[in-house]
């Protein structure tokens, strides 16, 4: 048994308490969070190195469904490589911008929130991922007011207290799974959720509703969306640039129980119903708010919503090909979302200095899916993928683009071309560079596409054929 | 038995959820933990209800499964407690700081009509 599985946790929640403990001063602290999520990359990439097949950890070596299980398969694996991209830049933005000096405990926090990042990714127990939740929503409390200040306190109340009740659904949810199936190992629920006798559907449906409720609190969508747009627009502006792969967490864990377990026996089709309506008002509100704000932050916060309106209606329909698209989207969408609160942010502290505009319309023209970058690409996949309703969702889709260019357009043009007021001061290099670095990524996404989709079509097979996972969940001998 | 206990659940949820909606921090903040005591005896009913019947195996390893309870849920609720316990200090941490900052414990940072 390897202990690779684990480690993408351990790293990260290890040098947590290590700062905690010891480094009083910020460049210590700075060197062992850049450890960290350096470290943190190499352990996705050496994941990802050992190919699609579901590899188990069993914690303490009980044997499932008893013990908890740790599974690193393909879209866990891929989660991770995404969350490991993202935070490198974004530390390194933080590191020098200088918003990691503006209050204690910003690098402990940034390593706790990839920890449960990274353990939400991996869980493959239903309550062990409620604990990851709570970890991963505890160490953003904390960074979503880092830095203090009236507005960010009274965002992060109401971003705090929408969260709490989110997680007493989650336990709601969870018990009542657990009354009716007696298991919350996610490989053990596939097996009995098609076999519940016909007294327990009514209430297995509750759950299922329920769950996806918390998910869709998680992934902002509509109408539980209201927590997202202050908080994104009041955190601090990497920190915002990180958020934009939590709000993910919810599409991924949609993806990885919708396809395991709720999509058989007495909840065949039933989220793929709700998600789609949903998803369409959530891409429709994105793009309105695109379009009605004028501050950028606050853009960018209704730019991530209607992103994961997109990323949402790819999972509700539920194809493999539709998944592909999901996941290439999801990818894009989290790369295009921390660049442009990133530049939100630069053209926040700095002005609108030449080369803060010229990356304002690169992550502009990504998020709002323009060629030549990925977005395109993602919307294309989608709108392939999507085929079959083509009258419907073509023309929201298409529709909700257009209203998202104008938007940028509109502030583009206010905030960068009629720039007024105070002179803009020149930006840290290396804040332009990290956020340079996260458009490159676009602009790999694109030019590797064909290799790209090829390995997510790899991925949304695993998801589609559930028999290698559950099987990985079983004890080994000799472990 | 079961009746009473589904009736403290029920009302309960019912009362935090009011409270949650009310317009000041301190009310949030006992509405919400209201709530988790919903949610406790809520996830500890789900193991079923027994009386006298302990969930941990005496020493010697013999078993009767009519006569013992689940264990599951209770560890379950322990967590559920600790977890809930932990991010409502949190909470009040957040709650305290607004009202130092603010001046006012309006969930919206201001009084209303302002």
């Amino acid at each position: 048994m390897s202990h690779l599985v684990i480690a993408p946790i351990l790293l990260p929640a290890v040098l947590a308490g290590l700062i905690l403990l010891v480094a009083r001063g910020i460049a210590l602290q700075r060197l062992i969070a850049l450890a960290g999520a350096a470290g943190f990359l190499a352990l996705a990439l050496l994941l990802a190195g050992r190919g699609g097949a579901p590899v188990a950890y069993h914690l303490g070596n009980w044997p499932a469904p008893f013990g908890i299980v740790l599974i690193a398969d393909g879209l866990s694996v891929l989660m991770l490589l995404l969350l490991a991209v993202v935070a490198l830049p974004v530390l390194v933005y933080t590191m020098a911008s200088g918003w990691d000096a503006r209050g204690r405990h910003f690098h402990a926090l940034f390593l706790f929130l990839l920890a449960g990042l990274a353990g939400a990714f991996l869980t493959a127990d239903a309550f062990n991922l409620f604990v990851f939740f709570e970890l991963l929503l505890i160490a953003s409390y904390g960074l979503m007011v880092h830095g203090g200040g009236a507005g960010r306190l009274r965002a992060g109340i109401q971003y705090v207290g929408f969260n709490l009740v989110g997680s007493t659904l989650f336990l709601f949810a969870l018990a009542t799974i657990y009354a009716v199936t007696g298991t919350l190992n996610m490989a053990d629920l596939a097996q009995k959720w098609p076999l519940l006798p016909p007294g327990d559907q009514a209430l297995a449906r509750v759950a299922a509703v329920l769950l996806l409720m918390v998910f869709a609190v998680k992934g902002a969508l509509v109408p539980l969306q209201f927590w997202l747009p202050g908080t994104y627009a009041a955190a601090p502006g990497p920190v915002a640039a990180l958020f934009a792969i939590m709000t993910k967490v919810g599409a991924y864990a949609a993806l990885r129980l919708g396809w395991l377990v709720f999509d058989a026996g007495p909840t065949a089709g039933m989220w793929a119903e709700l998600l789609q309506p949903a998803a369409l008002a959530t891409l429709a509100l994105g793009a309105v708010g695109v379009l009605g704000s004028r501050d950028l932050p606050r853009q960018a916060a209704f730019a991530a919503i209607g992103s994961m309106g997109l990323v949402f209606l790819c999972v509700a329909a539920a194809t493999p090909g539709a998944t592909v698209a999901a996941l290439y989207y999801l990818i894009h969408s989290t790369l295009a979302g921390a660049a442009l609160f990133l530049v939100a942010d630069l053209a926040g502290r700095r002005g609108a200095s030449g080369p803060v505009a010229a990356l304002f319309m690169a992550s502009a023209i990504a998020v709002a899916g323009l060629p030549p970058l990925s977005g395109f690409l993602g919307k294309i996949l989608l709108l392939q993928a999507l085929e079959a309703q083509a009258p419907l969702i073509w023309s929201a889709v298409l529709l909700a683009s257009f209203l998202t260019i104008l938007g940028f357009a509109l502030t583009g043009s206010a905030r960068f071309w009629k720039a007024r007021g105070t002179a803009p001061t020149a930006a840290e290099p290396l804040a332009l560079a990290a956020t340079g670095l996260l458009l490159a990524g676009l602009v790999a996404m694109t030019l590797l596409a064909g290799p790209l989709t090829l390995w997510l079509k790899g991925v949304a097979e695993g998801l589609a054929d559930p028999a290698p996972y559950i099987a990985a969940t079983a004890p080994q001998s000799g472990g | 038995m079961e009746i009473v206990l589904s009736a403290a659940i029920g009302i309960l949820a019912a009362s935090g959820t009011w409270l949650l909606l009310r317009p000041r921090t301190f009310q949030v903040i006992v509405g919400l933990c209201l709530l988790s005591y919903a949610v406790n005896l809520f996830i500890f009913s789900m193991g079923r209800l027994y009386v006298g019947a302990p969930p941990i195996m005496p020493k010697g390893g013999f078993v009767d499964p009519t006569i013992y309870a689940d264990p599951v849920p209770q560890a379950l609720v322990l967590t559920a407690i600790v977890i809930s316990f932990a991010t409502t200090a949190l909470f009040l941490v957040v709650m305290i700081a607004s009202r130092g900052f603010t001046g006012t414990d309006h969930v919206d940072g201001r009084e209303g009509g302002q």
